[in-house]
């Protein structure tokens, strides 16, 4: 049994609404915190996704038919492959030449396109790279990392294979062996 | 044949006529002035600009003391702006429009980040009001209990009851 001591002032109760306002505050920063976390969790673009759109400004000298800027939605009904790399990244040196061969075979079909995306890299770099590995097809700089976000790539290189709807049919992590692995990929889709 | 007329002298006049031209043509052309070259900037200058980027590549490295092949490039770029005359704020916006607000030591005080700059003040400000609240209680109870202490010797006798029955009930479950 519970006995107050006479002279010990009363407990004053917090209000009810500071209660509410520290609840709601923490909850809040729960939710935050669980949002950012899965954001943090979630893979690359998964295969079966749909690719969502972006724009693309390609360097000068490496335009798509005389297009500065491609659209993704603009390349609807061809098979794309998008490539991710970097003039710093040393994995991507790999598989340059297989790239510049495998867009050698598939380039006059016009109904292959082989876009590379430059990530978080400086032009002149860029453009050294590009010449010192004779890569021909588009290719343009993802100015603020929009196209890397969107993919949510998690390295270079990385290459993402388009169908003709635009759903995206392969992910390759790291560098392609040969030229062969490209076209093993690329083919099924032109079927 | 050409015929000379008397007293001229055709190729003294077209000396004279050339050398003529070409000094109008020297004094026609706009001189430039000679222009100091700006100076090579220094490690410190770039680094002061780098220290308050972080490299987009790497999680969590400020630009200045990344070791990496990409962020050399970077700092060797800030270092061609500066040559340019660009200034610190300009380097930063730009650095911004190519990679992303993710590569400032700061966040931009836009949408959400704002939480960032406000919370941590918040919650040090609750946590003083909590401590100061706390405080002022008990000082309060300290002081409410020092004047009953001193009533003590009128209260010892129902003090003594209390500390009695106090034992009782403890040696009944012992």
């Amino acid at each position: 049994m519970s006995e107050t001591t006479a002279g010990t002032p009363a407990r004053r109760a917090v209000p009810i609404w500071v209660q509410v306002l520290i609840w709601a505050g923490l909850i809040g920063l729960l939710v935050i915190l669980a949002i950012g976390l899965s954001r943090s969790q979630r893979g690359t673009v998964q295969p079966g996704e749909r690719v969502g759109n972006f724009d693309l400004t390609l360097f000068s000298g490496y335009e798509y038919n005389g297009q500065a800027q491609v659209s993704l939605e603009g390349l609807r009904g061809k098979v794309l492959l998008i490539n991710f790399w970097a003039s710093w990244c040393k994995p991507c040196e790999q598989e340059a030449a297989e790239l510049r061969s495998a867009w050698a075979y598939y380039k006059d079909r016009g109904d292959v396109l082989f876009l590379g995306v430059d990530y978080v890299d400086t032009e002149p770099e860029a453009r050294e790279y590009l010449k010192k590995f004779d890569i021909t097809f588009p290719n343009g700089p993802d100015v603020g990392t929009r196209i890397s976000q969107m993919f949510r790539i998690k390295g270079v290189p990385e290459t993402y294979f388009v169908d003709r709807e635009g759903i995206l049919r392969y992910v390759q992590v790291g560098p392609f062996s040969s030229e062969g692995q490209i076209r093993a990929i690329v083919d099924p889709l032109l079927q | 044949m050409i015929t000379k007329l008397p007293g001229s002298r055709p190729g003294l006049a077209s000396f004279t006529f050339a050398l003529l031209l070409l000094a109008g043509l020297l004094i026609a052309l706009p001189l430039q002035s000679v222009r100091a070259q700006e100076p090579t900037p220094t490690d410190d200058e770039v680094n002061r600009i780098a220290r308050h980027l972080y490299c987009p590549v790497c999680e969590n490295t400020p630009l200045d003391v990344c070791p990496t092949e990409a962020c050399r490039q970077w700092r060797d770029l800030i270092r061609q702006q500066l040559s340019q005359g660009w200034t610190e704020s300009r380097i930063q916006q730009y650095f911004v429009d190519q990679y992303g607000a993710r590569v400032l030591a700061e966040p931009p005080r836009t949408g959400l980040n704002w939480l960032v700059y406000v919370l941590p003040p918040l919650f040090i400000l609750a946590g003083v009001i909590v401590l100061f609240r706390s405080l002022r209680s008990w000082r309060a109870q300290a002081s409410d209990e020092s004047p009953k202490n001193e009533a003590a010797p009128s209260s010892e006798a129902p003090a003594d009851a209390y500390v009695a029955r106090l034992e009782d009930e403890l040696k009944k479950r012992s």
